[in-house]
């Protein structure tokens, strides 16, 4: 019987980018995913015929160009289309834009107010140099605070270093960043509702807090580190949606030998003594490998694919205990034309950027509450695009579709699952927020996939539907994700590792845990890593 | 709320500022005259407003600074008026210099500090009532002024759109501005500023300028920019009135030593990197501070830098051997070990002499003023021409003319 | 100037329990004190008072469960008439429909009213809480370390602190670090399943702050409950006989035994600034008082004039918007909450049914609104010390959350109407109450900054929430009790390490001024 010489389980975007890491490296590896497709949470799915939806993630976020680079995406098909920025709008038939240059921008907000178009340099600056500080973070494994070893003591000087280089006033600011919440954060700068609103959006997130709930201004971290070190087109859409981000990785991965087998869900991992020794399929199938990586959540991963047996107690306490909140839901919507809104200019850049309609915190925080009740937001927040504006593609010519991302949606409703009701009435909310600022925009409505966490979960496998893989608070970031004493990648067994967003440094479609879980495999393997291009500078 | 209705467009003002994004780059009040005469096409981005870098010859603007007359558009600038019983105090504890002595009437060139005594900006200072002032600078700081005016009663406004201005540089300005019918102009001294009837409305005219020549500066309403810009042309032609860019104006104040915000220092509400700011005696400042006025943002900070000595840079003026302009050089020390960079360089068509601003790292520039060489990589045809060039500090400004602060002003 | 033209080594403004430890402190290193109080009397929130006639109560406060043994020590307060006595310590009860439970001893050393289960996993929690509280409790005497200027003594606190963690233990240490931030909530939901004793925990820790128990870091409040001790027992907590004022009248002798000077009824209008530096302070009825040091024990807010603007802006930012608000009521007779036998009435007894029913009642209050069916915390003083009330009658004193300081639609409509939603609940746990009510006081955060004079009526002076709290207490880079202003001192609630009749930002106030010989 064959064994290979790693088995990744689940073919979404940091499984994808592991194996390639490792396949590169000389290994012989296989790629098990459960579904008839691969790409996780990064698909593209014609559910309808010629429309391409990009059926959950629905943006490239801070995708690592080193990555991009090392994997040759560019050759195997990836095409990113940057950001044009994204608007707000207003209950009072007005909108605020973001321009991408800064005068426009400045201009955007004074109409709004001075005092908040002349405070976003302070803002920006502040923000920017927080970025610095954790940027590069992303791309190193976490150091063990607990841990004696030179390695762990080595990278816990560097951090030390970095802090300590840092002034007072940075230390304090790094510290406020990690503790706030957005909406205080933002009351330091600005003083408008919208304009609040338009950057505490990405505190929240992917996340199951609100914008006042402190820690939300890290999680706006997470949103902007991209582009610190220059990397230009972090932020993207990719061209032929979401899909072709995971398409450009198997290419990528079977050219360089890789195997992939899809239908394939795997129903446990196989162990013996002790050691993860391949998987065992629905089917009753065993697949051999040396060492087994998986890309599902850290719950998903250690409590239903490894028996409890096989487990230290404490490390399955601090697994049961890691947060995965389901939070977010998707409306995808073919259109048979572009929505109108009134408040826009026709000739208007927002049409291509990313639009919003909360347009205070209180509003935000409101479909929170909604969230901790267990209901869905009555008036839910939107992140809403029309990818098609950008790559026509996607749909029949003059026919459009567009990507709702929903939040908040809880992944039980009072207790109980989600019924198919429940479903549409969360999908109504949303139809009905869009059309208060579209008129017509139902007539428009071909066909809908509508993604409550019960779906996401059903069809992606993310524990409650979670985007993140898992909450990030301090309480999950860095050494502790996803759980203290093995936030190294590696599990309490020997050969199975973890490679999904559970780990550090968390989700987005960035591809970092892939390919750091790929470092420290090979690490262990003692294989050179010449195929791994450093991390980017920041000067 | 209610998410069946459907919400209307607006069409208030703030809705119909909208269509700011059509131009990303904005015009100032004169722009129909700039682009009439603008047939270079060069244009830069000064504040979010389309500025020249040249109109139609950069040496012949240069030489109508210092020769004749030139008409150079600062509205971009940002402008703040300062009103209130308490403007005199609020600015005195805001900027570095003492504001009880800037009597009405009088300009002052000042700047602003943070709490660490970094520097927000510098600018100029019109005191134009007892209780009104006029603050110009490089950069925007309403968060900061209006934050300044806790406890002070004041109130402060941008007004940056609503007031054109221009700069009218040169031996031949007063001439220009007394041929243009401003009558009594002759009687202002060097930074005093009276106001005039134009068009029926009011322009301030101050002596003032970015060059070291002779010069004025005039603001107006917007609505009466172009009035104004035709009166001055009208009455320039036969003193050889030309308007110009900013290259030629960037060479004049070169000549005239003057630093200029995020090009020879960075300010403090940008500097991203910590080790980029500067206090006021790093950037040669340090004349302005008052330890013996009342209170000033900054105060503490600065007055601790200097009892322990914990300034680290030093801007000085540099003479450098040869007529290779030296921009963004590094400067060494007998040849080897860097201690400072070059932030602007020209070689000076008044002077004959090949000159340069830098920032050097004490006690480079401060005790140690010797053995400074200054490398230059001059591209010539895709290669770089290595000259290690020697530098010696010179006061600034590099060059001096009388006619800048006679009085009266001389008739050329 | 000379020294002689001096007319005190130092001024204190404000006699608040954290103004007299100060003060004290200063005249017993030898300095000659003055301390200025704007009110009639000294003892600020701590005060006890008269709110019906024949009916007295502590003012803001009326538990002591933080009052520093240092402060105990230095002051020598036992020998001024603190009396502190293991009988005197009283549970903590939350009330239920489902009948009580009870926290004997010092925070909870007996649980009663749980099953067998419950209480062992309390056990287990109850002593991991008090570890973890114990890491940071250090801090509480000493000034927060500053990262600017790392200083051999600041160098030294923060090894202390690794070297606490250290004794932890590898994994308790683990999840010492991964818990430190996390909201109170999810660590009860982790470890417990008594919505009764979750409730009163997460009840706790959110208590005085803005913040529910599902907001990260909320568990930061209940290590800094938890890090508080009375008689040297972590987490004990006491009614004082006499009331809160008993406890200033004890901290007031001390001072006055130490010389120093006490005027009441001087408010300051300013501070005297020469030169970047205070001399001296000048009252509202016009009289000049100089001195060396002048120490400010009242709100951290200055005279803008004289500092920085980003001071001043920092300052401005500080959130210091009260949530609790707080309740008298003068009773005919005692009341009987249902359940809670009669030596529990002399407890604190909690209206905090489970962690999601005080979620609810934080969620309004961001929007400017109070809590419908609100939480609070009950003492029945009179009960302890029976000189509260004439005879027969019952004097029952309640923080009351949620209460934003800013109410929408202004306190003068929503008081009547948060009166109400506050007797509903009490009516609930002890029936027939609101019958005896013969007088009622309710403050809000709003009229607690009119009478005590507190910014925003927040008892901490500010919120104690992560971001405000050590080095970034009151402000980042003026932590360490001074000032922009050389001379100037900072003593109150507003600096670390916050609220609470605890002494301790007077007494490290004190300290500092005594180290830097000023």
């Amino acid at each position: 019987m064959k064994a290979w010489d790693a088995i990744v389980i689940g073919g979404g975007h940091n499984g994808l980018v592991n194996a390639c890491y490792l396949q590169r490296a000389g290994l012989d590896v296989l790629v098990v995913e459960k579904n008839d497709w691969v790409g996780g949470a990064a698909t593209s799915r014609e559910l309808t015929p010629g429309f391409l939806y990009s059926n959950c993630s629905y943006v490239c976020s801070l995708f690592r160009p080193e990555i991009m680079r090392d994997l040759e995406l560019p050759r195997f098909g990836l095409q990113v289309i940057s950001y044009e920025g994204g608007a707000v709008f207003t209950r009072d038939g007005d909108y605020l834009a973001n321009y991408r240059d800064h005068d426009a921008h400045r201009r955007e907000f004074a109409r709004f107010s001075r005092r908040d178009a002349e405070a976003y340099d302070r803002y920006s600056r502040d923000v920017t140099r927080q970025c610095r500080f954790i940027q590069p973070l992303l791309m190193r494994t976490a150091p063990d605070p607990t841990s004696f070893r030179p390695r762990d003591l080595g990278e816990l000087l560097y951090l030390g270093r970095k802090f300590a280089g840092l002034t007072a006033e940075e230390m304090a600011l790094t510290l406020r960043f990690w503790t706030m919440s957005i909406s205080d954060f933002l009351d330091e700068y600005f003083e408008t509702d919208v304009i609040k609103a338009n950057f505490a959006l990405s505190g929240i997130i992917g996340t199951a807090l609100g914008p006042m709930s402190p820690g939300t201004a890290y999680v706006l971290l997470h949103h902007y580190m991209g582009e610190v070190d220059g990397s230009v087109g972090a932020w993207g859409y990719a061209r032929g949606g979401m899909g072709a981000v995971t398409k450009a990785l198997a290419a990528s991965f079977r050219a360089s030998g890789g195997t992939i087998r899809t239908g394939a869900e795997v129903d446990h991992v196989l162990i013996r003594n002790g050691k993860a020794r391949g998987v065992v399929l629905s089917g009753g199938e065993e697949v051999y490998g040396k060492l087994v990586v998986s890309n599902a959540d850290v719950k998903r991963t250690f409590l239903k694919l490894v028996e409890e047996k096989e487990l230290p107690d404490i490390f399955l306490r601090r697994v049961r205990n890691f947060k995965i909140r389901g939070s977010s839901g998707k409306v995808n919507i073919a259109l048979d034309s572009l929505p109108e809104f009134p408040a826009l200019p026709k000739d208007s850049p927002v049409y291509r950027a990313d639009m919003h309609f909360t347009d205070s915190i209180e509003r935000m925080e409101r479909a929170y509450d909604d969230w901790k009740a267990g209901r869905w937001s009555a008036d839910p927040f939107l992140d809403m695009m029309i990818p098609t504006t950008l790559d026509p593609t996607m749909a029949p010519p003059g026919k459009h579709f567009m990507s709702c991302f929903v939040q908040y949606a809880p992944p039980k409703i009072n207790g109980r699952d989600w019924t198919d009701a429940d479903r549409d009435g969360f999908a109504e909310s949303v139809i009905s927020q869009i059309a208060q600022y579209s008129p017509g925009f139902r007539d428009r409505i071909v066909h809908m996939e509508v993604r409550t966490p019960r779906e996401i979960e059903a069809e992606v496998g993310l524990t409650e539907g979670n985007i993140f893989q898992g909450e990030l608070t301090f309480d999950q970031l860095l050494f502790n994700r996803p759980v203290p004493g093995y936030a190294q990648y590696r599990s309490p067994l020997s050969g199975l590792y973890m490679c999904g967003s559970s780990t550090h440094p968390g989700g987005g479609v960035m591809g970092a845990p892939g390919r750091n879980a790929a470092a420290e495999i090979l690490r262990d393997l003692a294989k050179p890593t010449p195929h791994m291009s450093p991390a980017h500078d920041v000067i | 709320m209610n998410h069946h209705s459907t919400i209307e467009p607006s069409t208030d003002a703030r809705t119909l500022a909208q269509s700011h994004f059509r131009t990303p780059r904005l015009g100032t009040p004169f722009q129909p005259r700039i682009d009439a005469l603008g047939l270079q096409q060069d244009w830069y981005n000064w504040a979010g407003y389309r500025a020249p870098h040249s109109l139609w010859d950069e040496e012949l603007e240069y030489f109508a600074i210092r020769s004749q007359a030139a008409l150079f558009d600062i509205s971009p600038m940002t402008k703040y008026r300062i009103e209130g019983p308490d403007a005199e105090a609020y600015l005195d504890r805001v900027t570095l210099r003492d504001v009880t002595k800037l009597r009405p009437g009088r300009v002052h060139y000042t700047a602003w500090c943070d709490d660490e005594g970094f520097v927000l900006d510098d600018g100029t200072l019109f005191r134009l009532s007892p209780t009104r002032f006029r603050l110009c600078s490089q950069e925007r700081h309403l968060p900061w002024l209006l934050d300044s005016a806790i406890g002070y009663e004041v109130s402060v406004e941008e007004e940056t759109e609503a007031v054109a201005g221009l700069a009218l540089q040169g031996p031949t300005s007063f001439a220009v501005l007394r041929d243009a019918g401003f009558a009594g102009v002759e009687r202002l001294r060097v930074f005093d500023l009276a106001e005039f009837a134009h068009d029926g409305a009011t322009v301030t005219i101050s002596r003032t300028g970015f060059t070291g020549d002779l010069g004025y500066e005039l603001f107006v309403p917007a609505d009466k920019a172009l009035s104004l810009w035709d009166r001055l042309m009208a009455a320039g032609e036969l003193r050889g009135i030309r308007a110009i860019g900013y290259t030629a104006l960037n060479r004049a104040r070169l000549e005239a030593g003057l630093i200029v915000a995020n090009a020879d220092f960075t300010t403090a509400e940008h500097a991203i990197r910590a080790d980029r700011l500067r206090m006021p005696d790093e950037i040669g400042l340090g004349f302005m501070i008052d330890p013996e006025k009342g209170h000033f943002n900054g105060r503490r900070a600065i007055l601790e830098a200097r009892a322990k000595k914990k300034l680290r840079h030093v801007l000085v003026g540099l003479e450098i051997e040869g007529n290779i302009p030296a921009e963004h050089a590094i400067v060494y020390y007998k040849k080897s070990q860097e201690v400072g960079l070059v932030s602007a360089a020209i070689w000076s068509p008044m002077a004959k002499r090949n000159i340069a601003l830098a920032s050097l790292q004490r006690p480079y520039g401060d005790a140690i003023v010797d053995d400074l060489w200054v490398e230059i990589y001059a591209m010539r045809e895709l290669q770089y021409q290595k000259l290690m060039k020697k530098a010696k500090i010179v006061p600034r400004p590099f060059i001096k003319l009388d006619r800048r602060t006679a009085n009266p002003p001389a008739d050329f | 100037m000379t020294s002689s033209d001096l007319n005190w080594d130092v001024i204190v403004i404000g006699g608040g329990h954290n103004g007299l430890v100060a003060a004290a402190a200063l005249a017993k290193s030898g300095r000659k004190v003055l301390l200025l109080e704007a009110g009639n009397e000294v003892g600020g929130a701590a005060r006890t008072e008269e709110f019906a006639p024949g009916f007295r109560v502590s003012a803001v406060a009326h538990l002591l469960n933080r009052l520093h043994p240092d402060v105990v020590k230095t002051l020598e307060l036992e020998r001024h008439g603190l009396k502190v006595e293991r009988g005197d310590f009283v549970p903590s009860v939350a009330l239920s429909k489902d009948g009580p439970l009870v926290l004997h001893g010092a925070y909870g050393e007996v649980l009663t009213g749980a099953s067998p289960s419950e209480q062992s996993a309390w056990k287990e929690l109850r002593a991991q809480l008090l570890r973890y509280a114990g890491v940071l409790k250090p801090f509480l005497s000493r000034r927060p370390p500053d990262p600017g200027n790392m200083s051999l003594a600041g160098m030294t606190g923060l090894g202390q602190t690794a070297l606490a963690l250290k004794k932890l233990g590898k994994e308790d240490m683990r999840d010492f670090l991964r818990v430190l931030l996390m909201n109170v909530y999810d660590l009860l939901d982790e470890q417990l399943s008594d919505d009764r004793l979750k409730g009163l925990l997460a009840f706790d820790a959110t208590l005085g702050s803005h913040l529910g128990p599902r907001s990260p870091t909320s568990l930061l409040g209940l290590y800094h409950r938890l890090a508080g001790e009375v008689g040297g027992l972590s987490g004990a907590q006491m009614q004082p006989k006499g009331g809160m004022g008993a406890v200033v009248a004890a901290i007031r002798a001390a001072a006055e035994e130490a010389g120093v000077s006490v005027r009441q009824a001087s408010p300051v209008a300013k501070v005297i600034v020469e030169k970047g530096r205070a001399v001296g302070v000048v009252t509202q009825n016009g009289e000049t008082l100089r001195a060396r040091t002048v120490v400010s024990a009242i709100n951290p807010a200055a005279g803008p004039r004289e500092v920085d603007t980003g001071f001043v802006r920092k300052v401005k930012n500080i959130r210091m918007k009260g949530d609790a608000a707080k309740l008298h009521l003068a009773l005919d007779r005692p009341p009987q909450f249902i359940g809670v036998d009669a030596a529990d009435h002399k407890g604190r007894l909690v209206i905090a049914p489970s962690p999601d029913h005080v979620e609810r009642a934080f969620n309004p209050s961001k929007y400017g609104e109070f809590s419908p069916e609100p939480v609070m915390e009950i003492t029945l003083p009179s009960f302890v010390d029976p000189s509260l009330a004439p005879s027969g009658a019952c004097v029952l004193s309640a923080v009351v959350q949620y209460a934003p300081y800013a109410l929408k639609e202004g306190w003068a409509a929503g008081k009547p109407q948060f009166l109400e939603a506050i007797m509903k609940q009490l009516e609930i746990h002890a029936p027939g109450i609101g019958a005896t009510v013969r007088h009622a006081e309710l403050l809000t955060p709003a009229d607690i900054e009119a009478r005590y004079r507190m910014p925003g009526g927040h008892w901490h002076h500010g919120e104690l929430q992560a971001d405000q709290m050590l080095m970034s207490r009151p402000v980042s880079g003026w932590s360490g009790y001074d000032t922009p202003l050389e001379g100037l001192f900072l003593a109150g609630a507003g600096s670390h390490p916050g609220g609470g009749i605890s002494g301790a930002p007077g007494l490290n106030a004190a300290r500092r001024i005594i180290a830097m010989r000023a």
